[in-house]
Parts: C-alpha cells; structure tokens; sequence
C-alpha cells in the first residue's frame, strides 16, 4: 500500500515537472521563433536574456527560501561576486582565450564557483541563526560585498595584477601600459559582451533541472524535513548543519552564474548596482510565484521583469502602475475565493482528462 | 466592501491586460512621419530625478525653439526621454524602447554609469550620442560618442589648478562620495594633480550613497586637520546637509566644489545664507550677462520650474543646439538612416566651432572631449558671481 502511495508520488512528480520543462520549453520556442521572424521589437529582443538571469536568481533564491525555508536577503550579493569575477576573467584573458564560447563557458564555471565559495564561507556563520536574526545577517552579509566590491580598484600591466582600494595609489602603481579592469564606483566597462539567449536559456533550463532534481532527491527531502520540522529532522539523524551548506552552495552556485551572464550582457555595470533592492526584488519573484515553486518562480520573474518595460508607455507613473500591478497580484494570488476557482476548475480538468483515459483511478 | 474589492481586481486586471497591449501596438507603428526624433535616457524618476529633468526640458526647449524657426535642414525634431533611474540596466533597456520609437539620434544618458551602458548599445548601432552631462572617460569611450560637460579627470585636474594658482589656500581637505563613479573620478585627478601643484591635501574623508545624510564625523576630520579649504567634487542635495552641518559644527574655511555643487540656490528649503561664499566651477551660471544665457534663462523659467534651471539643463539645451549645428556642417538630410547620419556627424563635430550658453568657442577631438574653459562662480548674495 505504502509503495503504491509513493510510486504515485514520484509519479506526479514526474508529471508536474514535465509540465515545467514544457513551459521553459514553450518560452524558448515562443521567444526564439519570435526573434527568428525579424518581427519582434528591439525592446523585448534586449530583455530576453534579463529574463532568463532573473528567472536563474529567482529559481536559486527559492531553493533556499522555499525549499530550505530560510529567509536569505543577501542574493544579489552573490550574483554580484558572479558578475566580478566572470567579468574580470574575461577580461583578462580576452587575448589570451581569443575563442567567445570557451572563455564565456570558464567565465560561467569561474564566477559560480566563486560564489559558491562564498555562499559556504557566509553560511558557517548563518548556520548558527533562525528566522529574522538569519535574514538580517544574509542583508548584512550582501551588503559588505557590495561595498567593499565598490570601492576596489583592479588592473593589469606587465608586472602583472595590481589592486588597491585607494584609487590615488592605485592610479600610482599602475604601469603605463596598464589596463584599469574594475575602476571603484565605475565598476567594471567594456566587457565582451558574450552572453546571448540561447546560452542563458540553457543555463536556465539547467538551473530547473538541477533544482527539481535536489528537490525530488534524498537530499531535497533531508532538507524538506528540516523546513518542515527541524527538531524532528534531527531527531531521525538528519545533520541540519551539512544539508544547509549544501543548499546555500548550490544557490550561490547559480546566482554567481547569473551575474556573470549578467555582466556579459552589458557595456557598464558597477557594484552599487547589487543592492538590497535587487535582493528585494528577487525574494518578490518568488514569494509571488510561489514559495517552493520552481515554475512558479521562472513565471512570476519573466512577468514582474518584464512589466515595468512594458509600462514605459505610461510615462512617468510607469513605477506607480508597477506598484499598485504588484499589490493587486499579491492580493489575487493569494485571495482563498481565487483559489479555490482555480483548484476547481483544475479538478474539473482532470476529471476529463481521467474519464478520457477509462477512468483508471 | 466585498463587491469593491471585486470591481477593484476586475478593473486592474483589465488596466493590465491593456497596458500588455497597447505596449505591443505601439510598435507596429510605421515610422513614416519626417520629425527627426532624437532620443535621452535619464533618471526621470528616483534619487537623481532632478538631473534627469532638468536635461528632459533643456532638450524640450532647444527643440521647440527650433521647431519654432524653421527646424534642422527642414525637418521638425522630436525629444524623447526614457527613463533608466540612473542604472546601466534602465538605460540599456531605455535605448532599446527608444529604438523602437524611431531613435534616430542620440543625447546619451544624463549619467556616467548609465552612458556608459547606452554607449554598449549605440556602438553596435553606430549610433551617434551627444552626452549632455555623463562625466566619466569610459561614457564617450567609442568615435561615434562626444559630450558637452567636462570629463571627470578635466573638472579635478582643472580644480586643483584653479585652488594652486589663485592661491586659495595650501591646505585642502576633500570629503567624496565612495560610492559614486562621478565624485571618485573627480576626487582621484584632483588628488594626483593637487601633489603636483604643491597642494597639501591634509584630510581625505569619505561617505557613501547609504550613508550621506550625517556628516559629523568627515566634519569633525576636517576641522582637526586644520584645512583652509574643504574641496566638495559631489552632488547639491548632500552639499546642502554638509554646509549645514559644518556650520553647526563651527567649520570656518573656503568651500569649493564642481558642477554638481551647481543648482543648490534652487533647491527647496535651502537657506541660502549658507552657501555664501562657496566657489564652484561651472560651465553655465544663470546671472551671466550675455544674450544667450539671459535668453535660455528667461525661455527656462517662463516653461518650467526654476529648480531645474541648472547646468544639466543648460547642457542638455545646448547638446540640441549643438547637433543643429553639426547637422547644418554636414548637410543630414530626412532620408539618411541612423548610421549614415552618425558617419556623416562624427566628421562634423570635429570641424564645428559652437558658442552657446555652457561656453564660447567650443571644438571637439576625435575622443568627443569638448575644449573650452571653465567658469569660477562664488555665491554672493545668494546670486552666482562669475569670479
């Protein structure tokens, strides 16, 4: 009996990730053969790799946020060392890997992974808190980066790498034959710009995949169990301490790859661009697509990103329309009424479909 | 209250549904009208809106004026600003929405980092962009991108000089916003050139955009160092609080700041007894004599709030102006599409010579640096004194 409950599980499962894998396919599809036809406008044609970097950040965020269930405010942080690193490897090795694809592709492993590094190193301290006391540290801890990431100072020349957080000392040391890569506030400018929709469709499809597979593993129901009830978790010998530090890597890992796709993406971008804000925004994509929900995550950023670009039609309120846009979608999306329509029609569907299929229940 | 609620959804999902559309209709739009539209992105909205604006309407007034007289080689031209808050994201997007909406030529963005990004996109475009008042060396880094302000290393290098050769003082202090590309850039030039000039720069005081709103303790620095002059190379709003606070805190000494420092007098609640004294270089000030500046003055305020008369919108009023005259030299016709345009402009303003209300005689390099001379003003009487 028991066995059967759980094949029906996995099958589900199976079925409710096929539905997502369909979706992210059918906006792929949508998107390419849009671009394909020469119809599309510009302005949509530059938000589709936006689109697949905040649906990777949301995507992320939610493993902790939904999955782990805890509260971190520091994401764009990490998209942040992404974004420095990958940036800063390709432009140092422009020459030297003349290759786009294979130096976009190091870039891509070098920036997760040094997010993921410093996902681990902020999460021996965060292991330590609970709730509000854990959120306010990840803020915390997000904005460090930030700052410290604004005021560095990085260039090579023939001696090699020179760095400095004095731009005075900094502009001293550096050889005439120097090349500034991050210049303080300025951030970072003139980056190859690598990235294009098809390589941030495929990480993103990546991304999806690597979720759904920790989530529907033996780890991701280890870390299940510690949302649901830590205590009993520990009680049945689930090391608390491990699953949490495997969850934030991986999160990193991939916000750390979002902000080198990010980064390749644009001519200029600069460390004060990585605020709380951003990590706001992003925690709004998922609490709106759904705590837990990975599709939901990818819809709720592909809408909520590319909304304020469609309201520039509306001039100056276009910020005010975006905000009354969001409360009346919260509202919406969690109104009991709505819901219930929606479970129902939902039912009402599968009933079909099942009597359509000889009603093997 | 509960049918409220439900005419209240029904009505924004609709307000959604609309917006959703009318956003892809409006580009269907044939572009089959003469107007030659001319495109700006800027902080229309947020902290820096006050830039953004006052570039908006400098450009709006240039254009009507001409539209008003005839046009550019016959064609009528068109402003349009899209907002990007600042950041190198809005205005990437920003260029884009332009583009869509018949962008033919381009102002850039008001600020540095922003231009920076709009100048990734209209260098793909050979786009040709006349940046009004984007500072920084990387926000004109391509051949198709000029600008009308001074560049960031030009206002420090040029303001240590002007402190060292009219003997202001030998002692300097410098409080800089860390976190801004505009002040930093500003702030490095101006150390590096004050040591050439002999300059003792005894106090180096920092803040950042999270924290620009108590300056006690860069004050507190600047008194103890025993500085004769406090350089300021950052922003009014948070020059305002710091002539404030260093009054409360009993600083006596020569404030000195660039062209951010320009629009304090026309900041609401400003007690302007407080800027007394303090000496900016500045492209534009609204008391100059000359008919062109009296004429920009008077055509600003009669349209628009005095609080955005300032050297943004001078800038910006200007740029149009300056486009006008390029266009003329190289003969830019309706039919010629943006690139051409951008081919035949960028040999133009190399060859132009432009008077107007930021500067006399002003030429361009090939690097899209102008080259005229700064302007020292010393508020007096809670008026801007050419010095």
């Amino acid at each position: 009996m028991s066995l059967l409950k759980s094949n029906k599980k996995i099958v589900s499962n199976t079925k409710n990730n096929i539905v997502t894998y369909a979706i992210l396919l059918g906006f792929f599809a949508f998107a390419f053969i849009w671009a394909q036809t020469g119809e599309m406008p510009r302005k949509i044609q530059n938000l589709l790799v936006p689109l697949c970097v905040y649906s990777i950040l949301a995507v992320s965020l939610n493993l902790v946020v939904g999955v782990l269930g805890d509260l971190s405010l520091g994401h764009a942080g990490f998209m942040c060392i992404g974004a420095y690193t990958g940036a800063v490897f390709t432009n140092i090795f422009e020459t030297v890997i003349p290759n786009d694809f294979i130096r976009f592709g190091l870039a891509l492993v070098i920036g997760g992974i040094f997010a993921a590094i410093f996902g681990f190193i902020i999460c021996i301290p965060v292991l330590r808190l609970k709730g509000d006391y854990l959120a306010i540290v990840t803020l915390a801890f997000g904005e460090i980066i930030k700052n410290i990431l604004n005021i560095v100072y990085l260039g090579v020349d023939s001696e090699g790498l020179k760095m400095s957080i004095d731009g005075t000392s900094y502009n001293d040391m550096l050889l005439d034959d120097g090349q500034t890569i991050i210049k303080g506030a300025m951030g970072i400018t003139g980056t190859s710009r690598d990235a294009n929709f098809i390589i941030a469709f495929v990480l993103l499809f990546v991304t999806v995949m690597a979720s759904l597979n920790l989530i529907n593993s033996r780890t991701g129901r280890a870390v299940m169990a510690i949302r649901d009830n830590s205590i009993a978790a520990q009680t049945i010998g689930i090391n608390i301490s491990k699953y949490k530090l495997i969850v934030f890597t991986i999160a990193s890992f991939f916000a750390g790859i979002a902000g080198v796709l990010f980064s390749h993406n644009m001519n200029s971008f600069s460390a004060s661009g990585f605020d709380y804000n951003t990590s706001i925004l992003i925690l709004v994509y998922v609490v709106l697509g759904g705590i837990g929900s990975i599709r939901g995550s990818v819809v709720a950023a592909i809408i909520l990103y590319a909304l304020p670009e469609l309201l520039r039609e509306v001039g100056e309120y276009r910020m005010l329309f975006y905000a009354i846009l969001l409360i009346v979608m919260m509202i919406v999306n969690n109104n009991e009424k709505i819901n219930d329509m929606k479970k129902s029609f939902m039912l009402k569907f599968k009933k079909n479909k099942t009597v359509s299929e000889g009603g093997k229940n | 209250m509960k049918n409220f609620k439900k005419v209240l959804a029904v009505v924004m999902a609709v307000a959604l549904i609309v917006t959703c559309f009318a956003a892809c209709g409006g580009n269907d739009k044939p572009d089959t009208d003469a107007t030659l539209k001319i495109g700006v992105t800027g902080p229309l909205t947020g902290d820096y809106a006050q830039y953004g604006l006052a570039v908006k309407y400098g450009a709006e007034l240039a254009a009507a004026e001409i539209n008003a007289a005839g046009g550019i080689n016959g064609m009528q031209i068109e402003i349009l600003a899209e907002d990007d808050v600042a950041a190198p994201e809005g205005a990437q997007n920003g260029y884009n929405a332009l583009i869509d909406d018949g962008m033919k030529l381009s102002l850039g963005s008001v600020t540095s980092g922003a231009c920076a990004a709009f100048l990734g996109e209209a260098k793909k475009d050979n786009m040709f962009m006349l940046t009004a008042s984007a500072t920084a060396v990387e926000a004109i880094d391509g051949d198709n991108a000029f600008r009308v302000c001074f560049s960031d290393p030009a206002q420090g290098t040029v303001s240590a000089d002007y402190i060292a050769d009219n003997k202001l003082a030998s002692k300097v202090a410098v409080i800089y916003d860390s976190s801004d590309a505009y002040s930093t850039g500003i702030f490095e030039k101006f150390d590096a050139q004050a040591k050439v000039k002999g300059l003792n720069v005894v106090a180096k005081e920092s803040f950042t955009k999270n924290t620009k709103t108590d300056f006690s303790a860069q004050i507190q620095a600047v008194k103890t160092s025993g500085a004769e002059l406090l350089f300021l190379p950052i922003y009014y709003s948070e020059a305002s609080l710091i002539l404030s606070q260093a009054k409360t805190a009993g600083l006596d000494v020569i404030f000195f700041g660039c062209d951010g420092l320009d629009g304090i007098l026309g900041m609401d609640n400003f007690d302007k007894t407080l800027a007394e004294g303090v000496m900016l270089l500045t492209p534009f000030t609204p008391t100059a004599t000359d008919e062109r500046t009296q004429n920009f003055v008077k055509n600003f305020t009669a349209k628009y709030d005095k609080a955005y008369l300032n050297q943004f919108g001078a800038d910006a009023y200007d740029a149009i102006y300056i486009i006008k005259a390029a266009m003329e030299k190289a003969n830019v016709t309706a039919d010629m599409d943006a690139s051409a345009m951008c081919d035949a402009l960028k040999v133009a303003m190399t060859q132009i010579t432009f008077t107007g209300v930021t500067g006399t005689d002003i030429t361009w390099g090939a690097d899209g640096e102008p080259v005229k001379k700064p302007i020292a003003v010393k508020i007096v009487n809670g008026e801007y004194i050419v010095m």
